[in-house]
């Protein structure tokens, strides 16, 4: 059996005494479209952050491709408040910082859009760009690095044309319309090369005529960039639509996972977040 | 075809560019040649190219990176002792160290030598305190770098290491120039590093790291190393600076490199427009020509018309200290902004100009037609 | 006993200063508690108490001069208040600070300028610039009441701070200051008050710590102020009881550092203990510790 692309163990997220996310475990494989849902406050990005390394986990493992990329276990203060369960199971303490973890090719994106505001669309995607680089500092100041820095630009050109974000390039990236600033935050994350991407409430404050052209987008760059996708999201439309399979998340712990039939006919998952109503196709 | 035009363009006016600046030198030159070198003209411009310097690397600390760094004045001491304390020929030190019988150091470094030791001091210093302290929020990392810079003054003026720093006495006799081109060369190549720096790929990634820290490290950048760098590099050309200071000054002391001074130059930052290189160099001879030389009136008691004596030394100061006051209260963005002086910046703002002119002439046009 | 003997000078002053500082601390940890804000001018403010003081006694007898710095001074907290930082409560936070900063520059060369730069002596207030005698040291009677009027305001600040409708208020914009806002509160008057007190306990501190060290310059406030504020990072940022023992433990071991002969390092001491707060504490003893939201 193929390992998993990415894989979550026991993963519990506990701050003082709330706890965020409570013994999540889950996989996602290479080329699925995975979506995690639930009501607000869930988790959900807390989970997310665990996998791409803002959050140390109070307990538990994360894996990409097989390789064991964080854990950790109840330590310090954690030690006495610790509430969950599988404590003794976790021996090590892997905490990188959020840029390693893009290094080994997870990128994200944000909830509340991150670009960077005194920039443009080209250089927000540009700057992405800059953790493959080959050159040091003294290279890059004497211009010593002009191949890479003209390879990284073409690179960079080619990406906003797929994406349809060329024409406004040299603009400032804040006077775009605001589906297009998600569009552009998600560039700048394919811009890292990666081969999972975490997308966080990718169609946030969209209308439906706009969800219906980002159903497709995703599934165009998964195709045309051999991604593997994990979303968190709330447009439910867009999320039965779109996933392979789904999670469901309530107060931190995993209530339901399935396909999408499996989870629209699960009775908690209808009464804790799905409601009863034709909302949902 | 556009890409071709565009390339011309930048061309043309990287030309222009040049040719000020070797017209700015060819300028100094004459100066040189020509005024009395008394002449307080020659103070205003050696010490704005001193404070255009370290304005400048603060500004990359703090305008590029975000890093609010208040330590400006604890590289400047590093730099300006090293300088001195390597460069005082042999046949002084007696006379200089006199209570400390001939200082520990019984040897000297070539100027040059000397002045790039001043920055990898100040560097190596910058390093170590960078470790513990640069995750820190922007509040506290201005209190911790305050900190440092005091810490490090005090250690300088300890009479235990007199021997080396000769504790709380001035260090004099070592070589000095008195040509302002050498001070505007050594700072003008300073400042087109920092500015090749702020254009390259790294440059860039300190923007980001400004804007959205949190963005920029899940986009692959080492927050750590990156600030580090970026403290680093600030504090080497700080350290150059303070060198240059104690040329210009021709005797050094620790005790004036008091935080008072790190404000002195985080106003000129703010004046000039916090993330401006060329900002920072004409807000800096702005107020050096301000405080040391057009302002001087206002201390004069002698030119007081009413019988209060309101003109009298100090009054300057807190001219000043209003000026900025307002500066900060109401012109945040401070001369340039955000943005660089550039020759197409200034035919964009002449063509805008010709646009509102003529616009204003077809209205008076207009309404006198109407009439 | 011997030892304590000798030290006993050092440690009473110690305790005097630290109560001194403490009351300047308590302004700085509130202000911040509430604004976020490093009040760089507070300081200055303390300074300016002394030179206020200094003019006043020089045409009003004591029983009107006292009164009347405390109020002047007030008066000053809430004028920079309004000037320096209610303008820019919207801006980042980096122009917010330089105005502090660019505000502390302003008051000192204002004191420069009326004082010629020339050290002013503060007037001896009769009673508790008397010296007595504790346990074989010769000091002076400020020394002792200090800390007890420390205390005193200390406690009944905490006491307003709980049980009146304004202390609730308060501490509702500390704790989150747009929903404070939103809530209906009204945030200007919260904030003034804020500094009302922090120079009305300023002021107190100066009238105590110049009765100690009667030598009044521009600067003079520069020190005292950075102590104070390690102080109430040490304790904890918006935590009062923290800030006052962060004040008296940075007197007392500076006063030690002094007895011990390493003079010139009794102010770097304070730093050192601020380095060491910001690596190994950064929340404080009393602090609370604040996750950021990605």
């Amino acid at each position: 059996m193929a390992e998993h692309v990415l894989e979550m163990k026991n993963v519990t997220m506990q701050f003082g005494g709330v706890v965020a996310v409570n013994n999540l475990s889950l996989e996602v494989n290479k080329g699925e479209i995975v979506s995690l849902i639930g009501p607000n406050g869930a988790g959900k990005t807390t989970a997310f952050n665990v996998v791409t390394g803002v959050y140390a986990p109070t307990n538990g493992a994360v894996y990409f491709n097989g390789n064991h990329i964080v854990e950790n276990y109840p330590r310090g203060k954690m030690k006495k408040l610790y509430a969950g369960t599988n404590r003794g199971d976790y021996t090590k303490h892997i905490e990188p910082t959020p840029d390693v973890i893009t290094k080994l090719g997870i990128a994200r994106t944000f909830q509340n859009i991150r670009l960077w505001k005194s920039q443009t669309v080209f250089t927000n995607v540009l700057i992405a760009k800059h953790m493959r680089r080959t050159s040091n500092i003294f290279t890059a100041t004497f211009r010593l690095n002009r191949k890479e820095e003209k390879k990284q630009r073409e690179e960079t050109a080619e990406l906003l044309k797929i994406l349809g974000l060329y024409d406004v390039k040299d603009e400032l990236c804040t006077s775009l319309p605001y589906g297009l600033q998600r569009r552009l935050e998600i560039a700048r994350a394919l811009a890292t090369n990666p081969s999972l991407l975490l997308l966080d409430e990718p169609a946030a404050g969209m209308n439906p005529q706009e969800t219906a052209e980002l159903t497709d987008f995703i599934r165009k760059i998964r195709d045309d960039f051999h991604l593997t996708v994990f979303m968190i999201e709330h447009h439910m439309d867009l999320v039965m639509d779109i996933s392979d399979r789904i999670y469901v998340l309530n107060f931190g712990a995993l209530i339901a996972k399935g396909t999408p039939e499996e989870i629209q006919n699960n009775p908690e998952v209808i009464s804790a977040y799905l409601g009863e109503s034709n909302d949902v196709r | 075809m556009e890409n071709k035009l565009t390339f011309i363009k930048e061309k043309k006016y990287q030309l222009v560019a040049w040719a000020f600046l070797a017209a700015l030198f060819i300028a100094i030159a004459v100066l040189e040649a020509v005024v009395p070198p008394t002449s307080i003209l020659f103070t205003v411009l050696k010490k704005g190219a001193i404070y255009a310097l370290v304005a400048v690397s603060m500004n990359l600390l703090n305008g590029f990176t975000g890093l609010f760094s208040l330590g400006q004045a604890g590289f400047m001491l590093l730099g300006a002792y090293t300088y001195a304390i390597f460069t005082i020929p042999l046949s002084a030190r007696e006379q200089v160290y006199q209570y400390f019988n001939g200082g520990a150091i019984h040897f000297t470094l070539p100027v040059f030598v000397a002045l790039i030791l001043a920055g990898l001091v100040a560097a190596l210093f910058a390093y170590l305190i960078g470790l513990p302290v640069l995750h820190l929020k922007s509040d506290y990392l201005a209190i911790a770098t305050l900190g440092f810079a005091e810490i490090i003054r005090a250690i300088f003026q300890w009479d235990k290491l007199g021997v080396i720093t000769n504790g709380s006495n001035l260090l004099r006799k070592y070589p000095v120039f008195r040509s302002t081109l050498f001070y505007f060369t050594v700072s003008g190549i300073c400042i087109a590093l920092i500015l090749l720096l702020i254009n390259s790929t790294y440059g860039r990634a300190f923007k980001a790291i400004r804007d959205d820290e949190v963005a920029a490290e899940a986009m692959g950048i080492n927050l750590a190393r990156h600030k580090q760098l970026s403290f680093t590099i600030s504090s080497f050309f700080a350290g150059i600076s303070g060198a240059l200071l104690a040329m210009f000054q021709t005797t050094i002391q620790a005790s004036q490199f008091k935080s008072a001074m790190t404000y002195e130059i985080l106003l000129i930052v703010v004046i000039g427009g916090i993330g401006s290189v060329t900002g920072s160099c004409i807000a800096s001879f702005l107020f050096i020509a301000c405080s040391e030389w057009w302002l001087r009136f206002l201390d004069n008691a002698n030119l007081n018309i009413t019988p209060i004596q309101i003109l009298r030394p100090g009054f300057r100061k807190v001219v000043f200290s209003v000026v900025i006051m307002l500066i900060v209260l109401f012109y945040q963005k401070g001369i340039m902004g955000e943005h660089e002086f550039s020759v197409a910046g200034i035919i964009k703002k002449l063509k805008g100009c010709k646009k509102a002119f003529r616009d204003l002439k077809l209205k008076f046009k207009k309404e006198g037609l109407e009439e | 006993m011997n030892a304590l003997q000798n030290n006993l000078p050092y440690i009473l002053a110690g305790i005097s200063t630290g109560g001194q500082y403490a009351l300047i601390a308590i302004g700085y940890t509130m202000v911040y508690g509430i604004l976020r804000l490093i009040n760089f001018a507070h300081g200055d403010v303390f300074m300016a108490a002394g030179l206020i003081m200094i003019s006043a006694y020089g045409f009003m007898p004591l029983w009107v001069s006292i009164p009347f710095t405390i109020i002047l001074t007030v008066l000053l907290g809430f004028a920079v208040e309004r000037v320096a930082y209610k303008p820019l409560r919207t801006a980042p936070r980096m122009s917010i600070m330089i105005s502090a900063i660019g505000m502390s520059y302003l008051l000192q060369n204002l004191a420069l300028y009326f004082t010629g730069g020339l050290l002013k002596k503060y007037p001896t207030i009769p009673w508790i610039s008397d010296s007595i005698t504790i346990a074989g040291a010769i000091t002076k009677r400020v020394t002792v009441i200090t800390p007890f009027l420390t205390i005193l305001l200390v406690v009944a600040l905490v006491l307003l701070i709980n049980h009146t409708k304004i202390g609730m208020a308060m501490r509702a914009v500390s704790k989150d200051f747009e929903t404070a806002q939103l809530m209906g509160i009204k945030i200007d008057s919260v904030i003034s008050t804020t500094f009302i007190i922090g120079s009305f306990l300023a002021a107190v501190g100066s009238i105590l710590f110049f009765s100690n060290y009667p030598g009044v310059t521009p600067t003079v406030g520069g020190m005292p102020g950075l102590k104070a504020f390690v102080a109430a990072v040490f304790g904890g940022i918006g935590s009062i009881p923290g800030a006052v023992i962060g004040a008296f433990l940075i007197g007392i071991c500076e006063n030690i550092i002094k007895g011990v002969g390493l003079t010139t390092f009794s102010d770097a001491f304070t730093f050192v203990l601020l380095i060491a707060v910001l690596m190994f504490m950064p929340t404080g003893i009393f602090g609370e510790k604040v996750t950021d939201k990605v």
